[in-house]
């Protein structure tokens, strides 16, 4: 028993008592995505943290939404037979973990311009881990990103910004009615976060998820140049435009799905928003 | 691409794949003769290639610039008796095979049965070489351990060096009057030999210059018929041209191409030699003719470019000769592995990107054609504009050109012991071969199946798959007490295989060099010439024997998945998973999804499985590198299949990965089918993590679904992808831009996609041409797409 609690204990106390957090921070993360082209400059590195407040309905990764890793039955087929076996979505991992994971990627980020992005589900949910995050690749020379939904305290983006290189902001609707009910939250906070990010110089790529019938309009798309008109920046616009690629995830992971009778933006509709974009000055793109 | 252009490459295209017996007539001829028996066997080769020279039939297309064919006409294949005597059911199987078929007429029928077949019979090298070996090294052969090269087809495998792009044969006669000068019959046992040699080079270098001025007269008789002058004058100037090389060095960018185009036609028409030939580093060979002409205003871009087009047409022109047998399956194709090397570095170290290599890759995209090969050479010192210029080709999916470090080619051929101008003199040929080009012999001579070799040692020695032994009795499995004591037994094994492999190729060295010289290849490779002796005797620079080793990826996955399921997590006995396997997972699909997706896999930059890799990798190159040949060369290793991953897999049984008894091997250094799932960075770190510099090539295959390259973006991430590998020493990869559901479609639909063109291994090939389990294959292989 002696010999038990000499070896065991202290993990023990380590890992469930943790008086050295920093030291054995852990987060949760549901994805990494190496050879990423769309989430930054260069090629990134995606690192998706789980959890998220807002519950949009053409979220396409809606296995971000809850913050604790969940199981769903998953069915293979070999030979023709199926076996089926729970897969768990979301897993533990600690900083030093995770950096590791990171590193392999270096030589690429070098030779690309790219690094490390953050994305979710919204990453400052798990705010510790992400600031140590944030913090060591920085000392390790790591261009860093933060894909943000902005729905957050003040204090924590600026907490995070002396280490994030660019934020990658979603516009997606500037009626705050709709917006709650499309997202489920106000956007009152994301836009004042916008904003004070950009005050302060930060370098912000917003992104705008093009939904039609939900932020398509002509009003919406007007409010929003006039918002982005008044940062002292000129941010790249991104337009993403919706696509029914993750609808097949809400089916598996047995969640609702609200988008049956939206279309995929047409492609002249798409380069419509472009221009109206780069008519007002911004450099716009589609996808990334 | 012009009027004239597009009518050849139709004409290539379209030409219909079939045996002539020309040349295998002439042969006979003159192996019968009295002449013949009179003289040494250089000398007999010598006058033979002259024989054939002399009088085979000659051939100008309509509309050609640079002309020589092979046979009589495009595509039109001659044979090579003395070297593979083909039985009347060996033609009839060419005939009437669904892929890669040569059609046989009865004439040519009649004439093997009358002519060919009663005078080479039991005579052929092929008689020569099985009736050397024993049984041992057959048993093994049988089973699929191991290929062998050289048993239908002339060893070669080298390309030219700048030299000839500088010298007439004239010059090289000179010089072979020199070295006979020189000869010591006094001291030198061998001065005999080397005179015979020398002799036999010099008669080999005025059947070449006489060939051409056969072509300048037929040249002048169809000028004298055309009634069109533009076509009057091309025509003349095409004689005037025969007439000057490849006697005499060429002056200018069109004698240069058609001085390399005899020499080429030299080279496979004195024997079959493996890949052909090549003219490796054309834009460098090239350049001065191109700058100096470009300069004086006497040559445009244009018509250079309508030049360099009409010479790829007669690469295309000329499909491998006929391959029967083993090895038929090991490759697979009509392609003949001539591989153009663009860009790398100079022999000053410096980088050797000019306009001409962008001009040869606007050709490359232009023709769209399966042969030449391609390929551009990667050095840190050439810029990011030329590897993007080529990922725009790679992006029309059809394979070419792909992309190779002459930053670690070089290093490679330093570490085997080239001087470091012979080394940046160097390139990649056939897949991805390394070698110093004008100076060096470096062949392969036959690919080794990894996992064979492991699927024996489990069976204590015996093949399970026909119930013989074959291997050394090195444990019962259920012995195996730990990880390090099964490898123990696998590397007795694997040694056992290789000592065979090695025995046998120092007898065939033997049997090829004394039956078979090459004295006209002998001219042009240096030091053959300085050394009296010949190409196939040790008379190069350099002297290098391959092993290729296949199924590093299998191999990889099965010890992993040894390593996981049974000694680290001990979830299944190696009995469980054996007894498993022998019912090729019927009814354990439980087991089968574990070891397919529950068990760490190669590419996925996981080094739980990636040390296996490390591990087979640095025995298998213990086993083989630094072994002395019969010709004052090395044994080396290198990592490629060509289409030897399917046969290989055709002949092991269900392995414990969870592959199914039969199917395909990984391919090159490439992960297996399907198993990479962390995208292609992963896939570059796994396969960097083996020392790519201890090789002499390896050959790493990506899938890329095209929307992955649609934009700018995309194709700078490709460059950075090919940067970061080479950074780390990779010797070279290439791209298969296409998805799975235009392959699957093809497959259904072939009449539809008759131009569809895929990257196998190391060359590209018609998807319609390709035996439907390596059509499976490539389906099968990762599609790494955007995110």
């Amino acid at each position: 028993m002696l010999d038990f609690l000499i070896l065991f204990l202290p993990q023990f106390v380590f890992r469930f008592i943790n008086p050295f957090n920093i030291l054995v921070m852990e987060g949760i993360i549901f994805d990494i995505k190496h050879y990423a082209l769309h989430d930054g400059p260069g090629v990134r590195q995606t690192v998706f943290l789980k959890g998220c407040p807002l519950s949009c309905w053409w979220c396409h990764n809606p296995e971000s939404r809850g913050s604790e890793p969940f199981s769903f039955r998953k069915e293979e087929k070999i030979d023709g037979h199926v076996v089926a076996e729970q897969e768990t979505v979301g897993r533990k991992i600690n900083v030093q973990d995770l950096m590791k994971e990171i590193e392999k990627d270096t030589l690429l980020f070098e030779e690309s311009g790219g690094g490390v992005t953050f994305s979710g589900g919204e990453p400052l949910l798990q705010f510790d881990f992400m600031l140590e995050a944030l913090k060591r690749c920085k000392s390790h020379e790591i261009h860093t990103c933060v894909d943000t939904t902005a729905y957050v305290s003040k204090e924590k983006l600026q907490h995070i910004a002396e280490f994030t290189d660019l934020f990658m902001i979603d516009l997606k609707q500037m009626d705050d009615r709709l917006h709650k009910k499309y997202t489920g939250v106000t956007n009152v906070l994301i836009l004042e976060n916008i904003r004070r990010l950009d005050a302060e110089g930060k370098k912000i790529w917003i992104r705008y998820p093009l939904i039609p019938d939900m932020n398509d309009q002509e009003e919406n798309l007007l409010k929003m140049l006039a918002f982005l008109q008044r940062l002292k920046q000129k941010p790249v616009v991104s337009i993403l435009p919706y696509h029914k690629i993750g609808s097949h995830k809400y089916k598996r992971f047995g969640l609702e799905y609200k988008m049956n009778g939206t279309y995929e933006p047409e492609p002249e509709q798409i380069e419509r928003v472009k221009n109206l974009f780069e008519q007002a000055g911004f450099i716009a793109c589609v996808g990334g | 691409m012009n009027k004239r252009i597009e009518k050849l490459r139709k004409q290539s295209q379209e030409a219909v794949p079939r045996i002539s017996a020309e040349r295998a007539l002439l042969i006979t001829e003159f192996y019968q003769s009295s002449l013949s028996r009179r003289v040494s066997v250089p000398v007999r080769r010598a006058l033979a290639f002259k024989h054939i020279l002399e009088n085979k039939s000659l051939c100008i297309n309509e509309g050609e610039l640079i002309v020589g064919e092979r046979g009589p006409a495009p595509k039109a294949v001659p044979t090579y008796p003395e070297i593979t005597l083909h039985s009347i059911h060996d033609l009839e199987v060419l005939d009437s095979r669904p892929k890669v078929w040569f059609r046989v007429d009865e004439e040519t029928k009649q004439i093997y049965r009358d002519k060919i077949i009663p005078f080479w019979e039991g005579q052929s090298n092929r008689d020569k070489i099985f009736a050397s070996m024993n049984k041992e090294w057959k048993a093994a052969y049988e089973a699929g351990v191991f290929t062998e090269f050289q048993e239908q087809r002339a060893p070669g495998h080298t390309v030219l060096g700048n030299k000839m792009f500088r010298k007439g044969f004239l010059d090289l006669k000179a010089e072979i009057a020199v070295a006979v000068d020189r000869l010591d019959f006094f001291n030198d046992s061998k001065a005999y030999a080397k005179r015979e040699e020398l002799k036999a080079m010099d008669i080999a270098a005025d059947a070449i210059i006489a060939f051409a001025k056969r072509y300048a007269a037929a040249l002048k008789k169809r000028a004298g018929e055309e009634t069109n002058p533009g076509r009057k004058a091309e025509l003349l100037k095409m004689v005037a041209i025969c007439e000057r090389v490849p006697a005499h060095a060429p002056q200018t960018f069109h004698e240069a191409l058609q001085h390399y185009w005899f020499i080429h036609l030299g080279v496979i028409t004195e024997v079959n030699p493996w890949d052909s030939f090549n003219p490796g580093r054309l834009d460098q060979h090239l350049f001065p003719f191109y700058k100096k002409e470009i300069d004086e205003g006497s040559l445009t871009q244009e018509t250079a470019k309508e030049l360099l087009e009409a010479f790829w047409v007669k690469f295309n022109n000329h499909p491998a000769p006929p391959k029967i047998g083993v090895t038929a399956k090991e490759s697979s194709t009509y392609t003949d592995f001539a591989l153009i090397n663009l860009g790398g570095v100079k022999a000053d170290g410096s980088d050797a990107v000019n306009s001409l290599s962008y001009l040869i890759l606007d050709v490359i995209e232009e023709m769209r054609i399966l042969q030449p090969g391609s390929m551009i050479q990667v050095s840190k010192k050439n810029p990011d504009r030329f590897i993007k210029r080529a990922a725009r080709i790679i992006r029309t999916g059809f394979g070419q050109p792909s992309v190779f470090n002459s930053d670690a080619i070089v290093q490679e051929l330093l570490r085997q012991g080239k001087s470091l101008e012979d080394a940046r003199n160097g390139g990649a040929s056939g897949c991805v071969e390394t070698g110093a080009f004008g100076t060096e012999s470096y062949i392969l001579t036959g690919y080794f199946n990894l996992p064979k070799v492991f699927e024996i040692t489990l069976n204590n020695g015996t093949d399970p798959v026909t119930g013989k032994k074959i291997g050394l009795k090195t444990g019962n499995p259920a012995e195996f007490t730990t990880f390090e004591n099964m490898m123990a037994a696998f590397q007795k094994q694997l040694q056992y295989f290789i000592d065979l492999k090695i025995k046998g190729n120092n007898l065939i060295d033997r049997i090829i060099a004394e039956n078979i010289p090459v004295p006209f290849l002998s001219l042009v490779i240096d030091d053959c010439i300085a050394n009296g002796k010949d190409y196939n005797d040790g008379g190069a620079r350099y002297n290098t024997s391959y092993i290729q080793g296949v199924g590093l990826g299998t191999l990889t996955d099965v010890l992993t998945s040894v390593k996981y399921n049974v000694f680290d997590q001990k979830k299944y006995t190696l009995n469980e998973l054996l007894e498993a396997a022998l019912r090729d997972f019927e009814g354990d699909e439980v087991l089968r999804n574990d070891l397919l997706n529950h068990t760490p896999k190669y590419g996925n930059d996981d080094d739980y499985a990636d040390e296996q890799a490390v591990l087979i990798f640095n025995l298998f190159y213990e086993s083989v590198n630094g072994r002395p040949t019969t010709k004052g060369g090395y044994f080396r290793i290198n990592m490629l299949p060509t289409t030897s991953h399917v046969y290989f897999g055709s002949v092991v049984g269900a392995s414990l990965d969870g592959r199914k008894a039969g199917k395909p091997l990984s391919e090159g250094i490439s992960p297996f089918q399907g198993a990479d799932r962390k995208g292609p960075s992963a896939v570059i770190r796994s396969a960097a993590k083996i020392d790519h510099l201890k090789t002499g090539g390896t050959l790493l295959n990506q899938k890329f679904n095209p929307s992955l390259l649609d934009d700018e973006k995309g194709l700078d991430a490709l460059v950075a992808l090919i940067r970061t590998y080479f950074r780390m020493d990779g010797h070279h990869i290439q791209f298969n831009v296409v998805t799975a559901d235009t392959l699957r479609d093809a497959q259904k639909h072939p009449e539809n996609h008759k131009d569809l063109i895929v990257r196998v291994a190391g060359y590209s090939d018609y998807f319609n041409d390709l035996g439907e389990e390596l059509q499976n294959e490539i389906i099968r292989r990762t599609e790494h797409s955007g995110f």
